[in-house]
């Protein structure tokens, strides 16, 4: 009897595709793009803050203009995305010890919310939102 | 007690006739209490004895049964048909391991990585056996029982596309049984793991996929346990470079 074992090749481009459980991990690293693009974004709207007025109006035309206000949604929409779906795993990276066990889960992601929208308040309330 | 006729696509492969697996539909009459391994027994017994595949205790302990159905890891042991969509279901050689026939795979890769990471309790000072047992209090068990509940079954290396991708990745359940041991109170054999687990291959590896944990049979949480892992060579890393005396 010989061995001659078979080597099933895993697609290098399309693996993903395989369950939705991959396309739902992809997304969540996909998110980082529209996140660092919305950093890039507001880093020349910083440049033409520093340019003058007149640059600065031509910015805020820009990211206020039907495309603008599109991306800023798709941007927002992956950045909730990576943070929840962050969130929720975080008590499995973390074992915090309590008496002979560990913190439960859902306390660890419900302080994550918490802070989350602490900062958030703190940002609107220095934007003048609120 | 209802009977349901229900065709099974299996994937085989001959090493000694076949250039590659292909596959073979056999209809079963399903009982209503049976799990995916008892239609795989009846075909060897009644259909097709040439059928090939791994079991043993046909009650989720022993983790030979791991394959893919209908394109899910799954001990088949534990997958029972009624709960798996109506029509034909489809049955694999567990994915990102070499068929060996039919529905067995080839461990040998599995095999190598466990023993690299050295799955055993690593005193620091062996006793002599007159000393007694060592001791371990309920809180100290706690640490690690949740990982020291892995089979060996090998779902989570089918469900892993890092390993698919990378196979020099060591992998969960290796990954998860080395911190079943650094968190053991008996142990002192960390920092001969590391060496194995801190590298690209080990621990880094891993994106957080997740599919591991979500399909172990044991809620081991391979994928928990390796980020726990980084945490801590992280900070190892850290304490390493600002508190260089440390290392010794």
């Amino acid at each position: 009897m010989s061995r001659n074992p078979y080597v099933r090749e895993v697609p290098r481009t399309t693996w993903y595709m395989r369950n939705n459980r991959y396309i739902r991990y992809m997304l969540r690293e996909v998110s980082c793009v529209f996140i660092g693009l919305y950093a890039a974004s507001l880093t020349v709207g910083l440049v033409r803050l520093a340019q003058g007025d007149n640059e600065w109006t031509h910015y805020l035309n820009g990211i206020s203009s039907p495309t603008g206000i599109l991306f800023s949604l798709l941007a927002f929409g992956f950045a909730c995305y990576h943070s929840i779906t962050w969130f929720n795993v975080t008590p499995r990276a973390m074992r915090i010890p309590k008496g002979d066990g560990f913190v439960p889960g859902p306390a660890i992601v419900s302080a994550h919310y918490i802070i989350w929208a602490v900062v958030s308040l703190v940002f609107l309330l220095m934007m003048g939102v609120l | 007690m209802s009977q349901r006729q229900i065709t099974f696509e299996i994937l085989r492969y001959d090493p000694e006739t076949e250039t590659e697996p292909r596959f073979q539909a056999y209809c079963v009459p399903c009982e209503e209490e049976w799990v995916v391994l008892d239609a795989l027994n009846y075909i060897k017994d009644t259909l097709d004895g040439t059928l090939n595949y791994r079991w043993s205790c046909h009650m989720a302990v022993c983790g030979s049964c791991g394959m893919m159905i209908n394109g899910e890891p799954m001990l088949s042991c534990k997958a029972f048909i009624r709960d798996l969509p109506a029509g034909t279901i489809k049955v694999e050689p567990l994915y990102h391991f070499p068929i060996e026939r039919d529905l067995v795979v080839v461990l040998d890769d599995f095999m190598d990585k466990l023993e690299s990471v050295k799955p055993y309790v690593i005193p620091k000072k062996q006793r002599p056996i007159e000393d007694g047992p060592y001791k371990q209090t309920p809180k100290q068990l706690h640490q690690y029982q949740q990982y020291s509940m892995c089979i060996n079954c090998l779902l989570c290396y089918a469900a892993c596309p890092q390993y698919g991708l990378t196979p020099e990745f060591i992998g969960p359940a290796a990954l998860a049984l080395t911190h079943r041991y650094n968190l053991d109170s008996r142990d002192k054999g960390r920092r001969q793991r590391q060496e194995v687990v801190a590298t690209h291959e080990g621990v880094w590896e891993c994106s957080f996929v997740g599919a591991c944990s979500e399909v172990c049979p044991k809620d081991v949480d391979p994928a928990g346990a390796i980020q726990q892992m980084k945490i801590a060579s992280t900070a190892d890393w850290y304490l390493e470079h600002l508190m260089p005396w440390r290392r010794s």
